[in-house]
């Protein structure tokens, strides 16, 4: 066991980076200051973490979570990440309020996901559902691939796989392709600070105290007269 | 072996049995040995507190090798530890959740901390199923305060039937509701459902250094003082990071942040971990002398001696020790003459439904962490109906729920959205995605389980682990009572989720067997070395000493006779500290060891 010995300067160190961290996702500059203002003035009694764990093994059941690797080669061609920043982006492109999928990282997420060994089965699926976006970007619109396609070209052939009930028998496999990709785009995007700040998640940030839902959320959810302890 | 041993005590495990043993047998002068099968491990420099899930490979998935996520504080373990595997007779379903670290599961349990009542003592005297405690509620109370005082525990006290009050001064103050929390609260109401405080060990203040080590230790200066030096060492929680990674600001119970600690600042603590327990010994008179370990870094046959062995290697694990140590004197396995070693084991009835609450959708962005873990819960409410038969099923559960924006959106947010979005994309999906989030809550029953002659465990006679130590083969089966409580807990979620106005997301079965987790799965497994009034029909007595051998006891979870609802370990812990205080007084008035 470690001493326990009390550095303030080191926590403080440790809050002011989780926070920054943290808040960056969603808070304005002032609630941010203020945040990590007051949880200088309330918390003390830890150490700060060194930058990697020299405990941990380095196994796959014992791995260096303060520094973490992935143990595995990426897979994926250029050729195959383009063709999957594409349809990445057609299912989250991007708007007034945040990036593009491919904009923050999410094909080699997806490259990081189909390449893992446990996923073999999941990378044949990604290949074969590229190969049919392409095949059908070609036979439809003479287009080399499927990111050579105008967005509302490669909107008309997603229509037909987006949504496996209304798919017909022929497209099933297609359909449960698009599915799991858009799961995958939704992980990788929504797990990003630009994703986390579109949602409006506020956590990760140490808090002096926790003050229960703001008075505009009780009043929304007509709870405005309820005790909350 | 006639030497004088250096030990008094050999503690084997250092989760939370152990940890409370070694914590009160080091605090009251004795030299204590903890033997630890898992690698060192320290909280305080450990633990990823603000990492994301972006940061971590597969953005923190669970994987076979970390079922429950890559930040999930569990080493080597898992549903499978490297190396030691289990068997599963044909025809059962069991899984077994272990950890390989100092601490054991302390280090990552979801803190749920509930006290055991009066009818939950003596479940067989009110509805004639299962076995009665050899001790009641009144006994155990005392030693519920003090460890709710040690290691801190938010909740209220709201003298509900069978959920029993704290003592004044004790529990920590719970935090406010949640939203979504409030909202359940509000529909609950009208179904007469009770929506509480849930008891968490997880500190909304720092402790009082002054007062409560008095209150726990009235004369024991040594262990007053400790006590008082990590209590200062502790803070409150700051309301961020999940608790199941630990905690290294020690603001939540982990054995390794608040019993380890101070028990080694005693003096009188030696830890030993890699050390992996196989067998223990006995003289000619059938007392314990020691125990033979695996020191995993040689892979050498190590033995310790000491005039009193505690087992704490979690119930299964105990009981496989005790079925390991066979000698001529006992060849069914060391305190077994009751032929009860392995058998009653029992686990928690798990079942749930996942929902989407339009209410909940667009709400205004706050932040909805808290401490991580419920603020609310609601415990059993029909003991009436059940007392009267107006029920399918004899025990109670309690409902946990969440949901909501509590902590940061991770692998597979926005999963399977598609019954209802009709398979939404493009800017049509991110806008649903924006207005579902923080819109979806699961309800989930944790219920009573009594034990029964088919639920048990043994030595597999056909596999060792590596350590060439043979492995333990688990039967399951559950119940009629078991089964209907988990077809009653879908339904009333069912129910409670229609009440919200929301949409119910899974299905709610008519086949109990669908309905109910597997045998384990809820990891509260206990039993396999219970205790009881008769040496006949039971392991271990009220102090969790064996009958046969009077200077071993088991002190995890191995002797309880009933499930309660209640997650078991507060009373566990609340159990061992009780055990261990007869220990001290044995070993002070020479009569073991
Ligand atoms: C994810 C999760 C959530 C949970 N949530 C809750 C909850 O909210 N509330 C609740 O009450 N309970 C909860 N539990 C259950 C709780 O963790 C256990 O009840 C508790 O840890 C049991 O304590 P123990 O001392 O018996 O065993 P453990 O904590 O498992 O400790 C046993 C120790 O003994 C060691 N050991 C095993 N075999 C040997 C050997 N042969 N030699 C030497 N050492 C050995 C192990 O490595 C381990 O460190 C949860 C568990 C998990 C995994
Ligand atoms: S929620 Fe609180 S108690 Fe839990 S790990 Fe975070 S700071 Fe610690």
């Amino acid at each position: 066991m470690s001493d326990n010995t009390i550095t303030r300067r080191g926590a403080l160190k440790v809050i002011a980076g989780s926070a920054a961290l943290g808040a960056a996702a969603s808070c304005t500059p002032d609630e941010l200051a203020r945040s990590t203002e007051s949880a200088h003035e309330t918390l003390s009694g830890f150490d700060p973490l060194p930058p990697a764990n020299p405990r941990a093994a380095g196994t796959l059941t014992d791995p260096d979570m303060l520094a973490p690797v992935v143990p595995w080669e990426m897979v994926l061609t250029d050729e195959e990440m383009r063709q999957v920043a594409a349809l990445a982006d057609v299912i989250i492109p991007a708007d007034e309020r945040s990036p593009a999928a491919s904009a923050v990282g999410v094909p080699d997420y997806i490259n990081e996901f189909v390449s893992a060994p446990a996923h073999k089965e999941h990378l044949t699926r990604l290949r074969g559902g590229l190969a049919w976006l392409n095949r059908t970007a070609r036979e439809r619109f003479g287009a080399t691939d499927f990111p050579a396609l105008t967005t509302a070209q490669q909107q008309e052939i997603c229509d037909e796989i987006c949504f496996e009930p209304d798919t017909p028998d022929a497209l099933k496999p297609q359909a449960r392709f698009f599915d799991g990709f858009r799961d995958w785009v939704s992980t990788g995007f929504w797990t990003t600070q630009e994703g986390m700040r579109d949602l409006g998640y506020m956590g990760n940030v140490p808090l002096p105290s926790f003050d229960g839902p703001p008075p505009e959320v009780l009043e929304q959810l007509g709870l405005a007269g309820e005790d909350l302890g | 072996m006639s030497q004088t041993p250096t030990y008094d005590a050999i503690v084997v495990g250092s989760g939370a049995g152990g940890g409370i043993a070694a914590f009160i047998l080091a605090t009251s002068g004795l030299r204590v040995l903890m033997l630890e099968a898992g690698r060192d491990y320290d909280p305080l420099r450990e633990t990823p507190m603000f990492q994301l899930p972006k940061d971590a490979p597969l953005r923190g998935a669970g994987t076979p090798e970390k079922p429950f996520g890559f930040y999930d504080a569990t080493v080597d373990g898992g549903w499978q530890v490297p190396g030691e595997p289990y068997s599963v007779a044909d025809g059962s379903e069991f899984m077994w959740w272990r950890s390989r670290m100092l601490g054991g599961r302390t280090n990552h349990w979801g803190r749920i901390s509930l006290r055991m009542g009066e009818y939950d003592f003596k479940p067989r005297s009110r509805d004639g199923l299962g076995f009665d405690w050899p001790m009641s509620y009144e006994d155990v109370a005392p030693y519920y305060d003090r460890t709710e005082s040690l290691i801190g525990v938010y909740g209220s006290n709201e003298g509900l039937e069978n959920t029993p009050n704290s003592s004044p001064g004790v529990l920590q103050p719970p935090p406010k509701p949640r939203a979504y929390e409030l909202l359940t609260r509000k529909a609950c109401r009208r179904m007469g459902i009770p929506v509480v405080p849930a008891h968490l060990a997880i500190m909304t203040q720092t402790q009082d250094p002054d007062r409560l080590p008095g209150e726990i230790f009235p004369n024991n200066d040594l262990a007053r003082r400790v006590t008082a030096d990590s209590m200062r060492g502790r803070a409150a929680c700051y309301w961020a990071t999940p608790c199941g990674r630990g905690c290294s600001i020690r603001a939540n119970f982990q054995s390794t942040t608040v019993l380890i600690p101070p028990a080694l600042a005693t003096g009188n603590l030696e830890v030993r971990t890699g050390a992996m327990v196989r067998e223990v010994t006995v003289d000619s008179q059938g007392r314990a002398t020691g125990v033979h370990y695996i020191d995993k870094a040689t892979l050498l046959d190590e033995f310790a001696a000491a005039r009193v062995v505690v087992l704490a290697a979690s119930a299964c694990e105990s009981a496989r020790i005790l079925l390991n140590s066979t000698s001529n004197q006992f060849p069914d396995g060391l305190a077994n003459s009751s032929g009860l070693v392995g058998k009653y084991v029992m686990d928690t009835v798990g079942a749930g439904v996942y929902s989407q609450i339009p209410a909940l959708q667009s709400l205004p962005p706050h932040n909805e962490d808290g401490a991580s873990a419920m603020h609310m819960y609601m415990p059993w409410w029909l003991y009436g109906e059940q007392l009267r038969g107006q029920l399918d099923f004899p025990r109670g559960y309690h409902i946990e729920f969440g949901g909501g924006r509590r902590s940061a959106p991770g692998f597979g947010a926005f999963s399977g959205l598609e019954p209802l979005t009709q398979g939404s994309y493009g800017q049509r999906f991110k806008d649903d995605c924006r207005r579902y989030y923080g819109s979806f809550m699961g309800f989930d029953g944790r219920g009573e389980m009594i034990p029964n002659e088919d639920c048990y465990c043994e030595i597999d006679p056909d596999n060792v682990d590596r350590y060439g130590i043979p492995v333990l083969k688990f039967h399951w089966k559950w119940a009629d009572h078991e089964l209907n409580q988990a077809l009653h807990m879908q339904r009333t979620f069912a129910e409670i989720v229609d009440e919200m106005g929301g949409t119910l997301l899974s299905t709610v079965q008519t086949d109990g067997a669908r309905a109910i987790s597997k045998g384990g799965q809820i990891i509260h497994e206990v039993g396999g070395a219970i205790m009881g009034d008769d040496r006949r029909s039971s392991v271990l007595n009220q102090y969790c000493q064996s009958w046969d051998v009077p200077n071993l006891f088991v002190t995890d979870g191995a002797p309880f006779v009933s499930n309660a609802d209640k997650n078991p370990t507060l009373s566990i812990m609340a159990i061992a500290w009780r055990a261990s205080d007869y220990i001290v007084e044995q070993l002070g008035q020479r009569s073991i060891g």
